[in-house]
């Protein structure tokens, strides 16, 4: 349990030990564990007990020094913050980040309670069957190698040396499980689903098997799509891979640093049709993730990026904020230079401007490619450059009915992507990285392997 | 504090003697040090100097056939002798075991230190101070102003990782190491209107503290600027099925992800390698020989022991075409029967050790580079390819950084936006043409047991067909 009232006390007498008088820290402990079967056994059971704090220290300089040590004692902070002192003779003077004047605002706290973990021969037993009702489901379906469930019990902290005290504590469980199914004289199938919850009792057991059942047979019957360009309608968590993968669009850092396909000029301009719309959601209730203050104590919020296919705002840290001259926006690490990166995104249709083609049914489609899930977005995303070269699984319909693609690459550029959005189709959706429905874009390159 | 400390012998003794009377049929214990350094340049300056410090351990529990060859796995970053137990009590519980206190009776304490790191002390402290590794980036950035054009951003970083590992099993095993780990990279963004190229280039030291000095800022810097030339105003390239010439080092980065994985005992587990029962059968063409190895000196996936106590091999995966040799640690010993090769590796205390790459390579062949591209009318020559992945089932991709058409045996224009996509099974026979510039790159390979330091290569390869993604 992390004392955050010691850890102040701690911080606060080894900085004026070494002449310092702004500092800020955040700390972090956690407790994990996870299980994997084998075929009916326990294959690998892991368990961990982690700790880490990192200290920044601004010297009579101005200049930011900062070390991380994976020891919470007196010992590891004093290590810390020592360390920070010695490396922030070396800290920039030009653009150094500054203490984030919204960390002592009041905070309003994130209501989840911690929930119960279960023991780890429970989390077995509970994997086994699961495993076992996969297996159960279709006679193709021969072994289940990925799959894991593990839940993790932790809390942070931040502090600073203008007093702001923030404490969060949350849980979380995850469940996945990726079958291979194979038929004589055919490639092996591969297909999963995963589950989220703040604890394992939370987790949708049955619904992740039935996903996994369902999305691996459809992959049994596959054929080969012929390469060309085509109308392509993403699953939400499809689309929001790709969003994410592209999100220097939104981030002020990344602006700043000429490495967006955004300017500072660019808040304003039509980026996405006009019935395209999304917004970051730190605290919606569905994220699981979700924290009430980032890594500088600035409180999280909900806030518009796109609206109506224009772009309102960027993602801001203390620094970049100050550079802009807005407020900073709850999205910032912890470091020498202080990253920012998004939390949860929630796409979805403009208010008023309706949903783009209403007569768009991927049930009713033909010669369209359903992207169901795409892979290698590290290798394949050139986020600089706004390209994007793609694996996928997914389906060519033809009247509404679904036929594998055996293997297949998707291409295209997001900036062209945003403004051929067809239409959302359906509700959104809830998925680990966000809320979506489903999207339909038109233009896409596909190759299917020879 | 440094392992070498006598009474971290006593306290490793106490906990292997504990988990051995409690009923397990072994007991490890890995323990790590590390001291970590980041700094990055951007421009003109250093805009980031970020040190850490780590200590853990990792504790594994074994029971072998009778129980089905099970294992539980602890770390912790409480390595006092309470916390030590609590992680041996956490495993043991996982495997339905419960310490009695007793000591165990077959368990006669650890022989001498292998100690593979007595000559590396000072290695540390030989290394590169934060003022002269700024000097060097600030170097390399100068550079790339200088010799490129259009240049919207212009990176350096450099990481150290310093680690001091110690292994300890109730099987004898007990042996330290000390290992030090170098990058440095430089990166930049060009634009001219709709045209953007991003280019990159790493260079890897493994345990000479020394390298960065050695480092060509001004040949890295040309080298990228020359690509950065080419690929702004390349053309997309065309979707289509082609032969392909892969380059030479980093172009090994196909066999390692394509082939390479499925060839470790990890894959053999779960039942997911089409190449399992398979040794003494062609899998791949007669052309290809192909080996993994972690003794050389200087390649960047070299060790001196791995992390599971042993001293790697020089392993030949695959001789003319046929299955040699898996690679194999302790627990795919155990569950396939495949001798262990030195080839157990971890990111850290935090992972379990797993079967993993080490230096990696397709063995030089009798060609020259020109005769390969030559032989080919239509196809596209891969000069330097990005990162990759295997699926599942065997499928894999990679990104082309830089690639460019070769028309009627010769070289033709940039394109960029290519991926290749295929399956081992299928494409390893396709490589039917092997060159005689064998040479190697550092990189890192992320898999089962976190990030390892690897080294891929090959000399120049020809697929004789290959199903490139594009536009």
């Amino acid at each position: 349990m992390l004392n955050t009232d010691q850890l102040q006390d701690q911080l606060s007498a080894l900085a004026q030990a070494h002449g310092l008088s702004r500092w800020d820290m955040g700390a972090s402990c956690s407790t994990d564990l996870s299980v994997q079967v084998d075929r009916g056994k326990a294959h690998q059971l892991k368990g961990a007990q982690r700790s880490a704090v990192t200290v920044r220290v601004w010297n009579s300089d101005g200049r930011v020094g900062i070390t991380s040590c994976s020891d919470l004692s007196a010992d590891g902070l004093a290590q810390a913050l020592a360390g920070a002192a010695e490396a922030s003779a070396f800290g920039d003077l030009q653009d150094p980040p500054d203490l984030s004047p919204r960390s002592t605002e009041s905070l309003e706290p994130l209501k989840r309670e911690p929930q119960a973990t279960r023991p780890i021969q429970e989390m077995v037993q509970t994997l086994i069957s699961a495993e076992q009702r996969l297996l159960d489901r279709h006679p193709s379906i021969g072994t289940v190698p990925y799959n894991g469930l593990s839940q993790r019990r932790g809390e942070r902290v931040y502090l600073n040396s203008l007093g702001a005290r923030r404490h969060e504590e949350r849980s979380s469980a995850s469940l996945y499980l990726y079958a291979r199914a194979e038929e004589a004289g055919r490639k092996p199938r591969s297909a999963g689903a995963v589950r989220l919850g703040h604890g394992t009792d939370e987790l949708d057991v049955q619904g992740c098997i039935d996903e996994a059942a369902e999305l691996t047979i459809s992959h049994l019957d596959y054929a080969p799509i012929d390469t060309g360009t085509y109308t392509c309608v993403f699953s939400p968590e499809a689309f929001l891979d790709l969003m994410g993968a592209f999100s220097n669009l939104f981030n002020a850092r990344s602006v700043l640093d000429g490495l967006s396909l955004s300017k500072r000029e660019s808040l304003g301009e039509t980026v996405a049709v006009p019935f395209f719309s999304l917004w970051d959601d730190a605290r919606h209730p569905a994220n699981l993730g979700a924290s009430a203050f980032d890594g500088e104590g600035t409180p999280t919020a909900r806030l518009p990026l796109i609206e109506g296919g224009v772009l309102r705002q960027f993602l801001h840290s203390e620094g970049t904020a100050r550079q802009f001259g807005v407020a900073s926006t709850g999205h910032a690490g912890m470091g020498a230079k202080v990253s920012v990166s998004p939390d949860w995104f929630e796409i979805g249709p403009t208010p008023g401007a309706g949903c783009g083609d209403a007569s768009l049914n991927r049930f009713q489609a033909d010669g369209v490619v359903w992207i169901d899930s795409l892979s290698a977005l590290h290798a394949g995303v050139k986020a600089s450059q706004g390209a994007f070269s793609l694996p996928f699984d997914g389906w060519l319909l033809k009247g509404g009915e679904r036929r594998s693609i055996e293997a297949a690459t998707v291409a295209g550029d997001i900036r062209q992507v945003l403004k051929s959005l067809l239409a959302f189709e359906g509700e959104a959706q809830v998925t680990p990285d966000g809320l979506c429905p489903h999207v339909w874009v038109e233009g896409l390159a596909i190759t299917g392997e020879a | 504090m440094s392992f070498l400390d006598s009474f971290w012998q006593q306290r490793l003794e106490l906990l292997l003697s504990a988990g051995r009377a409690a009923g397990a049929d072994l007991v490890e214990v890995f323990l790590e040090r590390g001291d970590r350094l980041g700094v990055m340049a951007e421009q003109e300056r250093v805009t980031s100097v970020s040190p850490s410090f780590v200590s853990g351990a990792g504790v594994r529990v074994f029971r072998g056939k009778d129980h089905g060859y099970r294992d539980g796995f602890v770390s912790t970053n409480d390595l006092s002798e309470a916390g030590l137990l609590q992680a041996l009590d956490q495993a043991l519980g996982m495997l339905g075991l419960e310490r009695n206190g007793a000591a165990a009776a077959d368990f006669q304490g650890l022989p001498a230190l292998k100690d593979y790191g007595i000559s590396k002390q000072s290695w540390l402290d030989q290394s590169p101070g934060v003022s002269v590794i700024a000097e060097r980036l600030l170097e390399g950035t100068a550079r790339l102003e200088q010799h490129a054009q259009h240049l919207q951003a212009r990176r350096g970083s450099y990481s150290r990782d310093w680690q001091e590992v110690m292994v300890a099993a109730s099987d004898g095993t007990f042996a330290r190491d000390l290992r030090l780990h170098q990058t440095l990279g430089l990166s930049v963004l060009a634009a001219d209107g709709e045209h953007r190229a991003s280019v990159a280039r790493r260079f890897g030291s493994t345990d000479h503290p020394e390298d960065l000095l050695v480092w060509d800022a001004d040949g890295t810097a040309r080298d990228i600027a020359a690509s950065t030339g080419t690929m702004l105003y390349a053309d997309y390239v065309d979707a289509g099925t082609y032969p392909v010439v892969l380059a030479n080092k980093f172009g090994g980065v196909i066999f390692h992800e394509a082939c390479g994985h499925l060839l470790e005992t990890t894959q053999l587990e779960r039942g997911t390698s089409p190449f399992a029962g398979r040794i003494g059968e062609p899998i791949a063409h007669e052309a290809v020989t192909a080996i993994d190895e972690g003794l050389s000196n200087r390649h960047f996936g070299s060790i001196a022991m791995d992390d599971e106590g042993l001293e790697p091999q020089r392993t030949t995966l695959i001789e003319n075409g046929v299955l040699k040799a898996f690679l194999s640690d302790r627990a795919g010993e155990w569950r396939t029967g495949q001798p262990r090769t030195g080839s157990g590796r971890r990111q850290s205390y935090a992972f379990s050790a797993a079967s993993r790459m080490r230096n990696t390579f397709i063995a030089a062949g009798p060609h020259s580079p020109a005769e390969l591209i030559g032989s080919i009318d239509n196809g596209l020559y891969c000069k330097v390819m990005g990162g990759g992945s295997v699926g599942p089932t065997g499928q894999f991709n990679f990104s082309v950084e830089e690639g460019y058409l070769i028309e009627n045996g010769e070289l033709g224009k940039p394109v960029k936006g290519a991926t290749l996509i295929g399956d081992a099974e299928t494409v390893m026979p396709r490589i039917s043409m092997c060159a005689n510039d064998l040479d190697l790159a550092a990189g890192f390979c992320g898999s089962v047991s976190g990030s390892v330091y690897v080294t891929v290569g090959q000399p120049h390869v020809k697929v004789d067909s290959i199903t490139v993604g594009g536009r």
